[in-house]
């Protein structure tokens, strides 16, 4: 046994902390939505995946109705079976703790745990689950900062929080741009949800953006 | 919003979140290495979080509404830009926004 990879730790701790903290964000939007305080935090707690809970309350926030909310959510989560599909080989575990590793696959266990592959498997295993649980503890604690705080302050719009949200959504966005092709996809999301507001109705434009996804990925660039 | 409502929304996005997460650690490797599923799986993600940037900040209900949020986004957009730090892009967003809504 070797010493404890410290790099890895860094890495796995300093993502832990500032995706954590971001979950101020999560608890203040799910107020604003019109979620309880319970419910807020056990979305963080259950659901623990941080776009697909930010779209959930966000249709519902929007006027969507429940299915719609649902099924952006899921589908915002699909990624995660492809995380788990490349994760599982790497942890090996069974019964419980791989239900664990399941809930823990996330885009910054799955990230650190790949950003580790020169330092060995042992780093990305490590990796893996220090991040993954460093992102639960810190997610979970901030969300119910954020959500009593945003009980505290009563109306949305008067401190911001409706722009927030959007915000949010656009920082979790931005990191994924990292080429021309995928800000023309972006872009023409835009474009495609703005158009089909007036036709549909609240939430479904945020559904139907798939589509665009689908138009794009269809063929081999 | 219905306590109902919310409550079957928590209950449902948290079951099938869930379940798509450890269907990852289930399924043959195989059955999602279709090249066509891949790339549309890579670019689900962009499409979904565009529109919910849109369907936040611009709309209400089934309409364009322009007001205090597309301030915030502004300052957001240029603060991502100038590759500011996460939670500074979404306290600057509602600090503008909120200013903006008790100004106009």
């Amino acid at each position: 046994m070797t010493t404890l990879p410290r790099d890895t730790f860094r890495d796995a701790l300093s993502v832990a902390l500032t995706v954590g903290a971001y979950g101020v964000a999560f608890g203040a939007a799910g107020i604003a939505a019109g979620f309880s305080v319970l419910q807020t935090c056990l979305f963080s707690l259950l659901t623990f995946t941080g776009a697909s809970q930010f779209a959930a309350v966000g249709v519902m926030a929007a006027g969507g109705g429940a299915v719609s909310a649902v099924a952006a959510a899921t589908m915002l989560g699909t990624r995660n079976a492809l995380y788990g599909l490349q994760m599982a080989p790497l942890v090996r575990v069974k019964g419980v703790r791989r239900i664990v590793a399941a809930h823990l696959t996330i885009d910054e266990s799955t990230g650190v745990a790949l950003a580790q592959t020169p330092r060995g498997t042992r780093s990305m295993r490590y990796g893996f689950w220090l991040t993954g649980s460093g992102v639960f503890l810190f997610w979970n604690i901030f969300t119910l900062l954020g959500a009593l705080g945003a009980k505290a302050l009563g109306n949305p719009a008067s401190w911001g929080l409706d722009a927030a949200v959007p915000a949010a959504f656009l920082g979790l966005l931005w990191p994924r741009l990292t080429s021309a092709y995928l800000r023309v996809v972006a872009a023409t999301s835009m474009a495609f949800a703005m158009l089909m507001t007036p036709w549909l109705p609240a939430g479904v434009p945020i559904i139907a953006s798939v589509l665009v996804a689908v138009v794009f990925g269809w063929r081999e660039r | 919003m219905s306590t109902t409502t919310s409550w079957m929304v928590l209950g449902a996005t948290s079951v099938l979140c869930f379940s798509i997460k450890l269907l990852g650690y289930f399924i043959p490797e195989g059955w999602l290495a279709h090249p066509r599923l891949q790339r549309v799986n890579a670019l689900v993600p962009i499409s979904l979080l565009s529109a919910l940037v849109v369907a936040e900040g611009l709309v209400i209900k089934t309409r364009i509404v322009i007001d205090h949020r597309l301030a915030g986004l502004a300052v957001a957009l240029a603060l991502l830009f100038a590759k500011a730090p996460f939670p500074v892009v979404v306290v600057s967003a509602a600090v503008t926004s909120a200013l903006v809504y008790h100004l106009h």
